[in-house]
């Protein structure tokens, strides 16, 4: 298939103005950052003295650089254990066709469309020591005639096991609260382009409900579980505005994360160079994730 | 027809130019956007006593008024960094004096001095000389002070300590005496609101003051006093054993919901900057009645200091209407309409004394006679990139209480910033 010059003329022009986008606002950030990261910029002026990998050395010898990746390991899993669990679980009750499955579609969706700053606002209130589910606990077993003893910390408790802060627990269901909905949409979708031919097959040949499901469709989803892995896991790698309206870095830095770290080590203790060598790090990170995602893909569609 | 055309232009021209005159001598028009993280009961209350100063005289000029919560600028901080270095100045920003001005901003060249503004305004013999120094970076002046506010404060709920006959601590011994009583009748002894870390700084760094003295506590700032030393340790220790005294949500709230609780007698006292005095008055009630103050323990005859000041950016987009806004903050009517209100005294030394009440006096007279302490919560004392680091190791110390720990990361950071 031969390109007239016309055509080849058309996809360059059109293919040009996000070339030079994605290259100068990506690409030439990323390389901006490597350099800052290199540098000894410290204060609001740059400076790009060459200062080697002093500003990574330091990084990880810093207690509450480890602690943020800690954190950010148990989120992760977590978050993404009770997202494709739950989204699976949701997805699989509505494809039943229940009457009313658009009301319940969208009241599954709509945490989505709420900004993660307001919704922040909310769960802080909700898990607020003082106030929120402490209190209704509180007096719904006074109800009962229990007289409840332990109070709840929440996101201020610096209790832990090992080096799992529980005080993550509260911001984990607010996180998994806003995604949920989107990952029941990427399973009800795919659940609908299953043929109804395979699941008469299985029946017919005598299979129940349960084994279809685990040896039928489980095996068919596979492909929207591995991109719904992906997508959240970078979002969680990433995570910032929630946990920083909700909580913000905790006592004893128990909600922690490294995006807080980089906003404050950036922009209030003006560590520029120390700044860009944990957001280095967190692309690492979210690379880790995405590169074998992408390079699968491409090789697919290739 | 050319000639008409040129007649035209001309008188349109000398018209025009007529106007200008007229404009440029008083009117300033256009907007201005101030930038502030006042948004608390009082001190918003104060600011807006000050913006409408500036709208009275200045009709025509549309005041926006940019304020990000938080206290002690914490979250306001990182916006205006990256406004700043990212070329969308406001018109004027608050800033502390001391260190957070100069090595920040000053050092940075961000900011226009005001010297000019000084001198037209006959300020350099109204305000201390000690003020101009912690606002000037070699000659130049770099912002306008508009208070001055005490942060070694114990604020107490007077009845609460009335029904359980305690008198006002002075000594960390009386404090923790008061403590037992109060926590057996049920009563919070210290109320502490920490979310950001800054109001656990602040209050460290009062303990720091009350327990290694003004002279130790200032040598520590030029590196002089160690940090891992037997008497910060000391201090350490006592703001360990504080800790087993305050409510145990404090990490979940802000200085202000610490404040409501003392008003509400859940908690006895809090340690707060006197701001906290324009939050207890913004929800009506009466210094030495409802409430009262002290030094916080161990701080008498010291006055622990920050100023809060507007500046001028070298590339403030309505330069004008800036300097109009700078000439109402250092103005004795500026002053004077926004501190009873904010709950901190002037900077300048000719304010009407009279409208001030009974606790600013007090502190007005203090100023005059204490020694004078910066503090590192507030920009004063330290570098932001300094003090950044001590609320990390005081965000640990919270938490795991390790004091030993705690001293040598204090010395690590202070090796790093010195």
């Amino acid at each position: 298939m031969k390109q007239s010059r016309k055509e080849r003329t058309i996809v360059i022009l059109t293919i040009t103005p996000s070339v030079v986008a994605v290259g100068v606002f990506v690409y030439g950030f990323i390389a901006w950052s490597i350099r800052v990261s290199l540098s000894d910029w410290i204060g609001i002026r740059p400076d790009y003295t060459f200062a080697g990998l002093k500003n990574f050395i330091s990084l990880f010898k810093s207690v509450r650089f480890l602690i943020d990746i800690y954190n950010n390991i148990f989120f992760t899993i977590l978050f993404l254990a009770i997202c494709v669990g739950g989204g699976l679980f949701l997805a699989i009750l509505l494809d039943q066709f229940i009457k009313g499955e658009g009301i319940f579609r969208t009241v599954y969706l709509f945490p989505l469309a709420i900004s993660p700053v307001v919704s922040a606002v909310v769960w802080k209130w909700i898990f607020s020591p003082k106030v929120g589910v402490n209190v209704l606990l509180t007096n719904l077993l006074s109800k009962i005639g229990i007289e409840r003893t332990v109070e709840f910390g929440w996101y201020t408790s610096t209790a832990s096991f090992g080096p799992f802060n529980i005080a993550l627990i509260p911001i984990i269901i607010a996180a998994s609260w806003g995604f949920v909905g989107y990952v029941m949409a990427m399973y009800l979708a795919a659940l609908r382009g299953i043929p109804a031919e395979l699941k008469e097959a299985a029946r017919v040949d005598g299979a129940s409900e349960f084994k279809i499901y685990m040896k039928v469709i489980l095996p068919l989803l596979k492909p929207i579980t591995l991109s719904a892995l992906i997508i959240l896991g970078h979002i969680s790698l990433k995570m910032f505005d929630l946990v920083y309206v909700m909580t913000g870095r905790g006592p004893g830095f128990v909600t922690d994360f490294p995006s807080i770290f980089m906003y404050e080590t950036t922009f209030a203790a003006n560590k520029f160079s120390q700044g860009a060598a944990i957001s280095l790090v967190m692309l690492l990170m979210v690379a880790v994730v995405i590169i074998p995602y992408l390079t699968m893909s491409l090789r697919r569609e290739t | 027809m050319k000639k008409i055309l040129i007649l035209l232009l001309t008188a349109t021209f000398v018209i025009s130019l007529i106007f200008m005159g007229v404009g440029c001598k008083e009117k300033v028009s256009g907007e201005v956007e101030i930038f502030s993280w006042w948004t608390a009961g009082g001190e918003a209350e104060g600011l807006q006593a000050m913006i409408d100063i500036f709208e009275e005289k200045y009709p025509d000029v549309e005041f926006i008024n940019a304020t990000v919560a938080g206290g002690a600028g914490f979250e306001a901080k990182p916006v205006l960094v990256s406004r700043m270095t990212g070329g969308d100045p406001p018109d004027s920003f608050q800033v502390h004096a001391g260190h957070e001005l100069i090595d920040t901003w000053g050092v940075g060249d961000y900011l226009e001095p005001v010297n000019f503004i000084f001198e037209e305004e006959g300020w350099y013999d109204v305000y201390p000389e000690d003020m101009i120094s912690i606002l000037s970076m070699g000659d130049d002046i770099l912002s306008v002070p508009v208070n001055i506010h005490r942060s070694n404060v114990l604020w107490y709920n007077k009845a609460v300590f009335e029904d359980n006959g305690i008198e006002a601590p002075t000594t960390f011994d009386e404090f923790f005496a008061a403590a037992d009583v109060l926590e057996a009748a049920g009563i919070t002894p210290l109320a502490l609101g920490d979310t950001g870390i800054w109001a656990a700084v602040h209050l460290f760094e009062n303990v720091l003051l009350g327990v290694v003295g003004s002279d130790d506590y200032i040598d520590l700032m030029d590196g002089s006093v160690r940090w891992d030393s037997d008497e910060v340790k000391e201090a350490i220790q006592t703001f360990v054993d504080l800790l087993d005294h305050v409510n145990d949500d404090h990490s979940a709230l802000g200085w202000d919901e610490a404040a409501q609780y003392v008003i509400d007698g859940t908690a006895a006292t809090t340690v707060m900057g006197d701001w906290a005095h324009g939050y207890f008055m913004a929800k009506g009630l009466t210094p030495g009645v409802e409430y009262g103050y002290v030094p916080s323990p161990g701080t008498a005859g010291n006055f622990m200091a920050l100023s809060d000041t507007f500046c001028l950016p070298a590339d403030a987009p309505n330069r004008d209407a800036a300097i109009a806004w700078l000439k109402i903050c250092g103005s004795k009517e500026g002053q004077d309409a926004f501190n009873p209100i904010k709950g901190s005294i002037p900077s300048r030394t000719d304010a009407d004394i009279s409208l001030y009440d009974v606790y600013l006096k007090s502190a007005i007279d203090d100023f005059g006679v204490d020694i004078i302490t910066p503090s590192i919560a507030h920009g004063a004392a330290v570098s932001e990139t300094w003090s950044a680091a001590i609320g990390d190791v005081i965000t640990l110390l919270v938490a795991d209480k390790d004091v030993d720990a705690a001293a040598d990361a204090f010395q690590a950071a202070a090796d790093e910033n010195l």
